[in-house]
């Protein structure tokens, strides 16, 4: 196990030069100097000038790419153009807010999307299932900026009973939580549904009544362990996505967090920010998608079996081998 | 003896869809006395797992429907039950060795767990008593104890087979349904399961269902035969009248599609034909088709249920003339 996840964070490295190699070359390519944005209109000349000396912008791409990966694998991300403050406290210093609105999200649409995936699989083709396929089918569709909107109107504007931006309490959670999490909650009452679907189709299930089992205890019990593994997945990839920041939503609610961030650096081209952020999201992601393989091997024996072969298939060789020697 | 445990009494089920209507199970009647074992004897597609199933009350709803019928089991009829009562009667009472070992176990569980489950469920003990009961179960079907905490995946299809069985017998039933527990097995392993059967079976005197299609098996356990084709029982009988005194074509076509070694027949006789299928039965007796002896009477009608001899019954035109006419189902 401990091998296999060594094994993944090696192949961490390429993924990041290639996403570094991305960012950088979008950043250098695109139209707009940083020095423009950054100094202003009164800077003169050779203000400019001097700020792109001093941040190597003169150099030819390569030179520049080769710079920049050379510090980041010493772990310096550079310098925020605007706060001059190292990049990698910026992000750090934002990332608590953006996990913390990741979590609650996460907890909300799991909650509602596995419960009502589950009511809808085990009742199939009743009314619930239909209400809650419809219901579902909107939450995709429906883009999260205007769902945000649309609560700030109802629950701030029109009821007055939560506050819609400015992040003191924990009132201010709530809005932005449940526009995310009711969002993916959509998706992960999908894959919930039809998985769930498939589970109480096998024939342990049958097993398991035949026992004389209690069917919440054959739901529950017998079916989601087993349906359990592309839900997994999907809250998975969801929850790596919210850790990036979800900047609409965060612009929506300016909640001060990565998403935000990194949306207010593109805009006035301050590079570093830019790029350490998106680098520092590709590696989040990464490591989630990695801690999701790893609940599978622990959901899953079958699973968790292929991990341990490699090291049983060693020892039957090492066995054979001195089996000849004898 | 006479103390019937199971008796099943005009039992139909159909599976509606809004395509078709499959008469899976038609007007099927019979008992079962105590420590008996009926051998339930048909082609793919006859209905065997639905009666089993019907008498578990485990038919799948949608799309199955119990149309007609009384199940009555030590005298209460099954079909009565709710379904509280029914889960104390499942796994305890009455309990069923399913088709397919591959598929019939859950693969995120230990067989451990799956058999300390029923025991749990029928028995106030606790779960690490259960587990030690089931490790107990284990030994008994010849499968070392210690190997409780492995997965289903871990097994070979023989061994999944004898989880099944223990899991069947946990708890003691007085009725076990064993739906053709041997198919799925190669024929060395075929033998060590039914010997394993029949000494539980006699250990434990419980009565037994064996759906099969394959007469040697019935033969080597069952008491009485019922010959199922498309949801009807065809033929009924002892062992003794239905292997010495065979009297319906279709039994006597499947006698005719086994090898005979004391005969020394040079070739098999199949049935030829397909049997009907159930969301379309024919007017009439549904082998009518298939039959060398065919008349055309048996093309229309209902066909009676005739006793040919004390406890021996056929559904056939052609011995309407002898023996007394049982109808009304
Ligand atoms: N869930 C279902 N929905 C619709 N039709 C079904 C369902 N289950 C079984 N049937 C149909 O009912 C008929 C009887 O099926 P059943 O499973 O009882 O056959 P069987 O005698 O057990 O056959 P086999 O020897 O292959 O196991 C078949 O025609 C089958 O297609
Ligand atoms: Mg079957």
């Amino acid at each position: 196990m401990l091998k296999f996840i060594g094994r993944r964070l090696l192949m961490l490295i390429p993924v990041m030069l290639g996403v570094v190699l991305l960012v950088f070359s979008m950043m250098y390519f695109s139209p707009g100097n940083p020095e423009d944005y950054i100094l202003g209109d009164m800077a003169t000349a050779e203000d400019k000038a001097a700020f792109r000396k001093e941040n190597g912008l003169d150099d030819p791409f390569l030179i520049q790419y080769f710079n920049y990966v050379k510090n980041a694998l010493q772990g310096d991300l550079g310098t925020s153009y605007t706060t001059k403050m190292p990049v990698i406290d910026e992000i750090l210093e934002r990332f608590p807010t953006t996990f913390k609105l990741a979590l609650f999200s996460t907890i909300i649409a799991v909650a509602i999307g596995v419960t009502t995936g589950i009511v809808s699989a085990v009742k199939q083709y009743s009314i619930w299932d239909n209400i809650c396929r419809f219901v579902a089918m909107i939450g995709v569709s429906m883009p999260t900026f205007w769902e945000g909107l649309m609560l700030i109107i109802l629950f701030s504007v029109y009821l007055g009973w939560l506050p819609s931006s400015g992040f003191t309490s924990w009132k201010h959670w709530i809005l932005p939580a449940v526009t995310i999490g009711t969002h993916s909650a959509s998706s992960i009452m999908r894959m919930t549904r039809s998985s769930m679907l498939e589970a109480i189709r096998q024939d342990y299930i049958r097993t398991a009544r035949a026992k004389g089992q209690k069917e919440s205890v054959v739901i529950w019990k017998h079916a989601f362990r087993n349906a359990i593994i592309p839900v997994m997945t999907i809250v998975g990839l969801q929850f790596g996505r919210m850790l990036g920041g979800s900047a609409i939503t965060e612009i929506v609610f300016s909640v001060p967090g990565l998403g935000n961030l990194i949306i207010s650096a593109i805009k006035v081209k301050n590079a570093p920010l830019v790029q350490g952020g998106i680098l520092f999201m590709a590696v989040v992601m990464s490591m989630c998608n990695l801690l999701v393989d790893v609940l599978y091997a622990y959901v899953d024996p079958r699973i968790r079996s292929q991990y341990v072969s490699g090291k049983s298939k060693k020892k039957t060789v090492s066995k054979s081998v001195t089996k000849e020697a004898a | 003896m006479e103390e019937n445990i199971l008796e099943i009494k005009d039992l139909t089920i159909h599976y509606v869809t809004d395509e078709e209507t499959v008469e899976a199970v038609n007007g099927i009647t019979l008992t079962l006395q105590k420590g008996e074992s009926l051998g339930l004897v048909g082609e793919t597609g006859a209905g065997k797992t639905t009666t089993a199933l019907g008498i578990m009350r485990l038919i799948p709803d949608p799309p199955g429907r119990y149309i007609s019928g009384e199940i009555i089991y030590k005298g209460e009829d099954l079909l009565k039950k709710s379904e509280n009562e029914m889960r104390k009667i499942r796994g305890h009472e009455i309990s069923m060795i399913f088709q397919d070992p591959m598929t019939a176990l859950n693969p995120v569980l230990t067989v451990g767990e799956q058999i300390a489950e029923v025991i749990q469920l029928h028995h106030k003990i606790s779960a690490a008593d259960a587990l030690i009961r089931a490790t107990e179960m284990m030994e008994l079907v010849g499968i070392e104890g210690s190997r409780h905490t492995e997965y289903p995946h871990q097994f070979s299809g023989g061994m999944k087979q004898r989880i099944v069985i223990a899991i069947a017998l946990a708890c003691d039933p007085s009725l076990l349904i064993a739906d053709e527990p041997t198919t799925a097995l190669d024929v060395t392993i075929q033998e060590q399961v039914l010997d394993l059967i029949e000494n539980l079976k006699k250990k434990f005197g419980t009565s037994m269902i064996l759906i099969t299609h394959d007469l040697g098996v019935v033969a080597e356990v069952c008491d009485k035969v019922a010959i199922i084709y498309g949801g009807e029982i065809v033929e009924y009988g002892t062992l003794e009248h239905i292997y010495n005194n065979t009297k319906h074509p279709y039994t006597i076509g499947l006698f005719g599609s086994i090898p005979n070694f004391n005969e020394k027949t040079r070739r098999l006789k199949p049935i030829y034909g397909l049997m009907p299928n159930p969301a379309d039965l024919p007017d009439g007796c549904t082998f009518a088709e298939r039959c060398p002896d065919a008349m055309e009477c048996c093309r229309s009608g209902k066909i009676p249920n005739i006793e040919i001899e004390p406890g021996h019954f056929v559904r056939c035109r052609k011995y309407q003339s002898q023996g007394g006419e049982t109808d009304g189902e």
